[in-house]
């Protein structure tokens, strides 16, 4: 563990790329409640701490390697994860990339789309715009680089495959990962709490649909 | 309700207040307005509360009618307030009467400017707040930046009096309020990734001058100058970016990260502007040089505490005058 401060007024706490030991570690450092604390958000490997002001930072950090050293309280509040079943399509029309991901990777297309449907993911972190998922879990056969030149929209909802991770595009923006999919899911709503779909933590489970399927979800 | 009419947006005029905390897990921006202190300084000059949502003006052009008497203030670029015959000085409570237009001309330096009314601007609060979120397009002023026509409601206040003067006879000081200095230097701390980089790096970005470029916007501001070259090129992991945040790209070029940053980037992080010094950055536009000068941590709180003083003797005055 290691904590270094971002700036006057934040500290991020590293702890080593494991997803549990993230969640741990901001479970603690929420239930800790400390003063001057205004937020805590989680990323990969580490877990920032924002404070209220710069004079609060040496004291946080102080106190820090004492409360993450407690035990973590096993109590109905460590709740299991959440499954949550993405419908995507597939199809030529929404997978833009598809032909490339399969040329890179060796397999016919229908083999990536089997296998990105048949692994099993969890929610490293949300984040690049909001509600945007980054899944770990992708099978090593189906890491692509990015593209050369990233797409200067990609439609929200879109599905793609960047280096060793996969994600969903949460609303239109550029983007230079390669689109395999699409999911008429909303990831991002600011009219619904949380606006957020997905949570650090969650387990997800991509389900193929057919276009007419995927026409009739978005009704 | 009462209203101001956008007569003449300019080039971005958006509603913010001090931003949406508590929302950076789901990859939320904090925004608000991009100088903190701006937006709490004049909120406090025309008697709201420090937080009530405001005008943010980039580059000036704005030009607004108000339906009912108000009380403004503003502060930032270097620009003129006009209102009538006369001009509003930055940081001076002035008097608007109903029917009235208040006009701002084109920023002779800085990029920013913060219009507060009194009553506020009434928007729906979003994810409580009130600000803008122009990437995501959400927030503020149904979601964008204000257009040429736009009726934007204001709170209730308790109207000016029939004969208070047209301006009031003090301001707030300067150094708050004219925020866009020529050859701006920008204090930092050193970033987690300082010592990742090469001798000469860490040694040009405190001596050598870079230039804004022209991708400047409320996300950041890229800088040309010196190359900072790391000694390894490491993957890091994404983690924690904020406003403040001097990270490099891939081209050793920085990129100095203002208030509607990404919650999390993986570019390594040199140094971060210190609190105090982010209203200068929020005034940093295309063309203009900036200097980063390195001091503590322990002097970056002092600073930041020495001016939290200072403006809490500022409200104790207001109070006092009771205004």
């Amino acid at each position: 563990m290691e904590i270094v401060a971002l700036g006057d007024a934040a500290l991020i706490v590293r702890v080593g790329e494991s997803l549990g030991e993230v969640l741990t570690t901001l479970q603690k450092l929420e239930a800790a409640d400390l003063p001057g604390v205004t937020e805590v958000a989680p990323a990969f490997a580490s877990v920032a701490v924002f404070l209220r002001s710069p004079e609060e930072l040496a004291q946080c950090a102080a106190v820090i390697p004492s409360i993450l050293g407690r035990r973590a309280r096993a109590t109905n509040k460590t709740r299991a994860p959440r499954l949550l079943e993405v419908p995507v399509c597939y199809e030529p029309e929404f997978a833009l990339d598809l032909e490339q991901v399969s040329q890179h990777c060796g397999l016919a297309p229908q083999e990536v789309v089997k296998r990105h449907a048949a692994a099993r993911y969890r929610v490293r972190c949300v984040g690049f715009t909001p509600g945007f998922p980054y899944l770990s879990g992708l099978p090593a056969a189906l890491a692509t680089p990015r593209r050369g030149t990233p797409r200067t929209a990609v439609p929200a909802g879109s599905v793609a495959i960047g280096g060793g991770q996969t994600g969903i595009y949460s609303l239109p923006s550029p983007g230079g990962w390669n689109i395999i999919g699409k999911t008429p899911l909303r990831l991002f709503d600011v009219n619904r709490e949380p606006p957020a779909l997905f949570a650090p933590g969650d387990q997800v489970r991509f389900v193929a649909i057919s276009a007419e399927k995927f026409a009739q979800w978005q009704q | 309700m009462a209203a101001i009419s956008i007569l003449q947006a300019g080039p971005l005029t958006s509603v913010q207040d001090l931003g949406r905390a508590r929302r950076r897990r789901e990859g939320i921006a904090v925004g608000g307005a991009l100088d903190p202190l701006a937006a709490r300084l004049t909120n406090l000059l025309v008697g709201n509360e420090e937080g009530s949502a405001l005008l943010e003006i980039t580059l000036g052009g704005l030009r607004l009618r108000f339906e009912d008497d108000r009380t403004v203030a503003w502060s930032g670029a270097t620009l003129s307030a006009r209102l009538g015959e006369g001009e509003i000085p930055a940081g001076r409570p002035a008097v608007v009467r109903a029917g009235e237009e208040l006009e701002f001309g084109q920023a002779s330096a800085g990029c920013r400017a913060w219009l507060a009314i009194s009553g506020g601007i009434d928007v729906p609060l979003v994810l409580n707040s009130r600000s803008t979120d122009l990437r995501t397009g959400f927030g503020g002023y149904v979601g964008r930046a204000l257009r040429d026509g736009d009726q934007i409601s204001l709170g209730s206040a308790s109207p000016p009096g029939p004969r208070s003067p047209r301006l009031a006879d003090w301001s707030a000081t300067a150094e708050w309020t004219q925020t866009a200095v020529t050859a701006p230097v920008l204090r930092v701390v050193r970033g987690s990734e300082w010592d990742e980089f090469v001798r000469e790096a860490q040694s040009s970005l405190l001596r050598e001058s870079f230039t804004v470029s022209a991708k400047a916007d409320r996300m950041g501001v890229r800088l040309e100058g010196p190359i900072l070259k790391r000694a390894n090129d490491w993957e890091l992991p994404s983690e924690a970016v904020a406003p403040g945040t001097l990270q490099v790209a891939h081209d050793g070029q920085p990129i100095l990260l203002l208030g509607d940053c990404q919650t999390i980037g993986g570019y390594p992080k040199i140094a971060h502007v210190i609190t105090v010094d982010l209203p200068r950055a929020a005034q940093l536009r295309p063309g203009v040089t900036v200097r980063f000068q390195e001091i503590t941590l322990a002097e970056a709180t002092a600073l930041f505490l020495e001016r939290e003083r200072s403006l809490q003797l500022f409200r104790v005055g207001l109070s006092l005058r009771g205004e």
